[in-house]
């Protein structure tokens, strides 16, 4: 227990700002994810061929390679490419990327593939009646979406997006690989310094227990809440 | 690119083996522990859940190196004969996919028991057939072909799960790519070709899953 105090001799607090980290990081991810499926569910649900293909392409191929492949490539091919715009500029420095903004990035690309496939599905069941009616009441397009569309989406996603949420989580132990210094790397570096890499990770599960556990139940309540009156 | 070929190739060898093995001892263990989560022992039933809830509430990575460095640690393994299996990061990789699959094999085999329909396991004690055979003749098949599709998505998600073996100096497809991208400083042919590899070997599970599902595929 003494490993665990905070201070000096503990590693308490920094697994603490370990956790806030990885909080930070999911939440940044999931919120880029958004970001990608507000983009490509339309595409993915447009009725032109190649707006389609291209949005059925990003969806395939990330969830077709594996999580890591996606934040090597960011991670070592993102410096690279920002070098190469800048040497365009005239600038031949090194650039190095900030590790939460690539981690982040990665992660929100993989979280974002599978939040389009969930708003996809929740837009495909709404009953198509609702459509037929808003059109025939006049209601244009755009008020269509934002009133009578996205409400009953986002409630109908609320329990899969859950899942991408805990997806999100997890996979954001693997930037440790890059370095930045969430509950993963925190833990590497514990275990390192004093030699009880067993008691560390096994910390870093249970952290990781925790706060899967702790989402389910806030998700929970937000899934009571907008279940209302169904 | 050519020349990175073969080097990547015989990464997905490795791959390959990791992900067949894993899945194998996964889909055993997420057989027993599917039984014993319909078990009406609360004490059984709690432990197949607590191992599940752990394995699935836990990044793949912690499992790992819990498994890789942190069982090296306890004294009388290092001394017993287990030692011989788990020095070896390759066996370590192995037992972490097995428990990992396990878990969500587990939870999607037990999903297909209980919704197999209550007028088949009726219809089998009416004609008098004794527990065991309803067991293993009418409760397992259904069950088993229920749960294909979803099985499928899990063997897609341990392939994409094998490559965290790079990370414990196994030199599988993620690892040849890691090494190349060492080597020449050509992150996006390296990483690229290997995204490529691996969207191939998906889509051949995929395909596969597909041609079971329609040639076993449960109608209801």
């Amino acid at each position: 227990m003494e490993l665990l105090s905070f201070g000096d001799t503990g590693w308490g607090d920094e697994l603490f700002f370990a956790t806030l980290m990885t909080i930070a990081v999911s939440i940044a991810a999931m919120l880029i994810g958004f970001l990608f499926a507000l983009i490509f569910t339309p595409l993915k649900l447009s009725k032109n061929k190649s707006l389609n293909i291209l949005g059925n392409c990003y969806t395939t191929i990330i969830r077709g390679v594996p999580e890591l492949l996606v934040i090597y490539l960011l991670f070592f091919g993102g410096t690279g490419a920002a070098m190469y715009v800048a040497s365009i500029f005239g600038y031949d420095g090194y650039i190095e990327i900030n590790a939460f903004i690539t981690g982040a990035l990665a992660i929100g690309i993989i979280s974002g593939a599978y939040s389009t496939e969930v708003f996809r599905g929740a837009i495909l069941s709404i009953d198509k009646g609702q459509f037929e009616a808003s059109k025939v009441l006049g209601i244009n397009k755009s008020i269509q979406f934002y009133k009578i569309i996205l409400p009953q989406m986002l409630r109908l996603s609320i329990p899969n997006l859950s899942n991408v949420w805990q997806i999100t989580l997890k996979d954001t132990s693997l930037i440790s690989v890059t370095g930045l210094v969430e509950i993963m790397r925190q833990s590497y570096i514990a275990a390192g310094s004093t030699r009880d890499p067993l008691f560390f990770y096994s910390v870093a599960a249970v952290l990781y227990l925790i706060l899967t556990f702790l989402s389910m139940k806030l998700i929970n309540k937000l899934e009571l809440k907008y279940s209302k009156g169904y | 690119m050519i020349s990175i070929f073969p080097n990547l190739l015989s990464g997905a060898v490795i791959t390959l083996q990791l992900l067949v093995s894993s899945m194998f001892f996964g889909l055993i263990i997420g057989l027993i522990f599917a039984i014993l989560r319909i078990n009406k022992n609360p004490i059984i039933n709690k432990f197949a859940y607590g191992y599940s809830y752990f394995f699935r509430g836990t990044p793949l990575l912690v499992q790992l190196y819990l498994i890789y460095y942190g069982l090296a640690n306890i004294e009388f393994l290092r001394n017993s004969f287990f030692w011989l299996i788990i020095k070896e990061p390759y066996w370590c990789a192995i037992i972490a996919f097995s428990l990992n699959t396990g878990a969500y094999t587990s939870e999607i085999l037990r999903s297909a028991f209980q919704t197999i329909k209550k007028g088949y396991i009726e219809a089998a004690q009416s004609l008098g057939v004794t527990k065991k055979i309803t067991f293993y003749r009418i409760q397992l098949p259904i069950a088993i072909k229920q749960s294909l599709p979803a099985y499928g998505n899990e063997i897609i998600l341990m392939l994409k799960g094998t490559s965290l073996a790079s990370v414990i100096t196994i030199m599988d497809l993620m690892g040849e790519a890691r090494k190349v991208n060492v080597l020449t400083f050509k992150p996006f042919e390296a990483f690229i070709t290997a995204g490529i590899i691996y969207l191939f070997i998906t889509f051949i599970i995929h395909n596969i899953i597909k041609y079971l599902e329609k040639k076993y595929g449960f109608q209801t």
